[in-house]
């Protein structure tokens, strides 16, 4: 099932790299779809564009690990993302990270054992008014306290991994 | 079918909880009287967050603050229907100090309807342009000493005029719309509120320097700012004010979005070409500019939104209109996002010139909780912080440089006496080192070292001659990195350097941090005269460091303590203190 899942997905790239008109510069569009399709960029995948592209892998590789919104891991079924910019920052966003780290025992990048939370920091999301401010999936939590962590985290939890 | 009233509702991130609501409900009391030229529109930031949600009727120019879904029924039925105001609801208006130039349109427009915008006069400045010549457009700008407002204020019209001069068959308009600052929202907004104004803006640019390409480089991570633009884009299409023949003039132009991907150096331009191009955004050495050869090695000139935004008004109201506004050598108005220990969190636009007093009390309503005032830091990683001191200054790009800070893309953070500037300059430096790019070596080694030895200093390890390493290795890379983001990341370490020293030496003297914000220096603390024994801060510690009988004064071993503040905040007898 799985197996032809994956295929399905590569299938999906491939005939999105196909209707490009123009593939020079595209690399970082079809990475775009790529994550958008696998939900993110294995090095199965990055193979598989360096070749549909006639790239070599060297330079994906260098493009995916450069921006920060391409990742190699797969996310959590709700990853959390703390704003640890300037506004947030001042109102305390860098101690509810902490709490995060410490409730769901994984650190910025990782992705809990159970596939449901992974842990990241972002910078700005431009809802300074709301500061701190954590997202979940496409939620938007504002003015968000230290005692509220284990409150949000449950909620997710009781919705489990349907 | 022209609207007696407009009702806008502000539909931007605070409001937006509560904004769907009160739309249907207005509209649900407007259709049960059957009024049918009222038109409702779910608008962008008013900056007035902290009041919100905010409705607004025009043209009666009436500012409702705090509004409720239950408030709607009145609303209509006295105002709408009576034109009677419900004072209980008017929001006083402290925003007089404002001029509003690029936010013209955001909050009085609906942004994803073009009409709303021609009915604004949009796109009259293009049909104005179009008639003029080519180097008349630049000359305009040129007069109106409109700079660029991306960060480092470099007259438009030069640039402009440097383009138009390059002899080639291609050339291209692009726009920066990659706003990385942290605590900065301005382009969002713009290009969230009012797309059009930057499209036409763009197009003007396209005509004058002889371009048909235009590209808007944006971030992945404002996915509305990207619907609306390309809603816009589309509309335009549609109305030929985008694509061949563009009002019979001959002149061709498009537009198409790039998305970035997450990387604060790609607002520099050779990166942002770099990465338009699908390659690491890693900057290059100027010269050559990117008006000789920028984006596919063709002449490109590099705006930003509100620089873009600026252009449509200054075509239409004419230079002599727009350089009466501001200082000698800055003019016209500034977005500035305003945030942090502030009351009155949002987006304001001021004339240049305007004292940062005016900002903070009289615009910002001052210090949240009453607090004492202690600093604001403009240009954002790359800017540097003012003072009380500093309050008086007319603000223009040039006090700012003079002040060691930056007026950078319009990020104004508020800091109160609760926060340590040393910990915020390691904060800005993390966030720079955490960007960089790594192409050369004094941003990559040096941002790295100048961020330890701040390091040192905040958790009570440092000398003095480490704050002498900090100054000197601050100028190093000052001088020598390569580009604008890396030269310009120890100013906030300089800046506070200068204007805190005090701090500096009260961590390195004393190893402590006057403002209690340093975790290593910070130690907790129980009063046993307060303690009561309660024994809740013993079950919160996640160290098992608190220890004590029942109902006898309990004791926190330092040794253990990891100082996460759980006992702090769990005690109800106020019995553990911070020292």
């Amino acid at each position: 099932m799985k197996h032809v899942k994956m295929e399905s997905y590569f299938s999906r790239l491939e005939s999105f790299i196909d209707s490009l008109e123009d593939k020079k510069g595209s690399l970082i569009t079809v990475l775009h779809k790529a994550q958008d399709i696998f939900g993110y960029l294995p090095e199965e995948v990055q193979s598989f564009v360096a070749k549909k592209l006639g790239i070599p892998r060297s330079k994906v590789y260098g493009v995916v690990t450069f921006y920060s919104f391409f990742t190699m891991t797969p996310k959590g079924k709700y990853p959390i993302s703390v704003c640890l910019g300037t506004a947030c920052y001042v109102r305390g966003a860098a101690k509810l990270l902490d709490e995060f780290k410490r409730k769901l025992e994984i650190d910025i990048g990782q992705t809990t054992k159970d596939g449901l939370f992974s842990l990241d920091g972002l910078r700005c999301v431009g809802a300074c008014s709301l500061a701190p401010v954590v997202i979940i999936k496409d939620k938007v939590y504002g003015k968000v306290t230290v005692d509220m962590v284990e409150k949000i985290i449950s909620e997710y939890k009781a919705l489990g991994v349907v | 079918m022209s609207y007696q009233r407009y009702c806008l509702v502000c539909n931007s991130s605070k409001c937006g909880h509560y904004s769907k609501a009160i739309a249907d409900n207005i509209k649900h009391y407007l259709r049960e009287n059957n009024i049918k030229d009222i038109k409702v529109v779910m608008t962008e930031c008013f900056g007035l967050c902290k009041q919100g949600p905010i409705v607004k009727i025009m043209p009666d120019n009436i500012v409702y603050s705090g509004v409720k879904p239950m408030d709607t029924k009145e609303i209509v039925e006295k105002h709408l229907i009576n034109g009677e105001v419900v004072s209980r609801l008017v929001h006083e208006n402290k925003k007089s100090k404002q001029l509003k130039i690029v936010l013209r349109n955001c909050g009085f427009i609906d942004p994803e309807n073009i009409d709303d915008y021609i009915e604004k006069d949009g796109y009259f400045a293009l049909a104005k342009a179009l008639k003029m010549s080519r180097m008349d457009v630049i000359n305009e700008i040129k007069l109106s000493g409109l700079r660029g407002r991306g960060g480092g204020g470099f007259p438009t019209g030069l640039k402009w005029e440097y383009a138009y001069k390059q002899n080639s068959d291609q050339k291209y308009v692009v726009c920066n719309a990659d706003e990385g600052d942290p605590g900065a929202f301005m382009d969002r907004s713009v290009l969230e509120g009012d797309p059009h104004s930057v499209i036409e803006g763009m197009l003007i640019c396209g005509y004058a320097i002889g371009s048909n390409k235009g590209l808007v480089y944006t971030r992945a991570e404002y996915p509305l700012a990207v619907k609306r633009l390309s809603k816009a884009i589309k509309d335009a299409r549609e109305y030929g004010f985008l694509g061949n023949n563009i009002m019979g003039s001959g002149f061709n132009f498009d537009i198409e979005i790039k998305y970035g991907a997450g990387a604060f150096v790609c607002g520099e331009e050779t990166a942002l070409i770099r990465s338009m191009e699908g390659e690491r955004g890693e900057p290059t050495s100027k010269p050559p500019y990117p008006a000789e050869s920028g984006y596919w090695d063709k002449p490109t000139n590099v705006n930003n939104v509100e620089t873009f935004a600026n252009v449509p008004v200054i075509i239409n109201k004419g230079a002599n209109w727009f350089n009466k506004i501001g200082t000698e050598k800055s003019k016209g108005t500034k977005v500035f996002a305003l945030a942090g220990k502030i009351n009155n969190v949002g987006l304001i636009e001021v004339p240049m010139g305007i004292t940062l007093r005016e900002i903070i009390f009289d615009i910002g309503g001052g210090i949240k909780d009453g607090k004492r005032f202690k600093a604001v830091q403009t240009g954002g990683p790359s800017g540097g912080c003012l003072t009380e001191k500093d309050l008086d200054t007319p603000i223009d790009y040039d006090t700012l440089l003079a002040k060691g800070s930056m007026m950078g893309s319009g990020g104004m953070i508020v800091m109160d006496e609760d926060d340590c500037m040393v910990a915020v300059a390691k904060f800005y430096l993390e966030f720079t080192v955490d960007e960089s790019c790594g192409k050369c070596t004094p941003c990559r080694v040096g941002n790295k070292r100048l961020y330890e030895l701040l390091e040192k200093v905040t958790s009570g390890k440092a000398t003095f001659s480490d704050l002498d390493k900090i100054k000197n290795l601050s100028n190093v890379i000052k001088d020598t990195a390569l580009c604008g983001l890396g030269q310009t990341a120890p100013n906030p370490v300089l800046s506070t350097i200068t204007n805190f020293w005090d701090e500096y030496v009260a961590h390195v003297n004393e190893k402590s941090c006057p403002s209690g914000q340093c975790k290593e220096l910070i130690r907790y603390i129980i009063d046993h005269n307060k303690c009561v024994g309660c024994t809740a801060c013993v079950r919160v510690c996640p160290v098992y460091a608190i220890s004590g009988k029942v109902r006898e004064p309990h004791t926190i071993d330092q040794d253990k303590c990891i100082k996460c503040g759980a006992c702090y905040n769990t005690c109800k007898f106020d019995a553990i203190y911070k020292k």
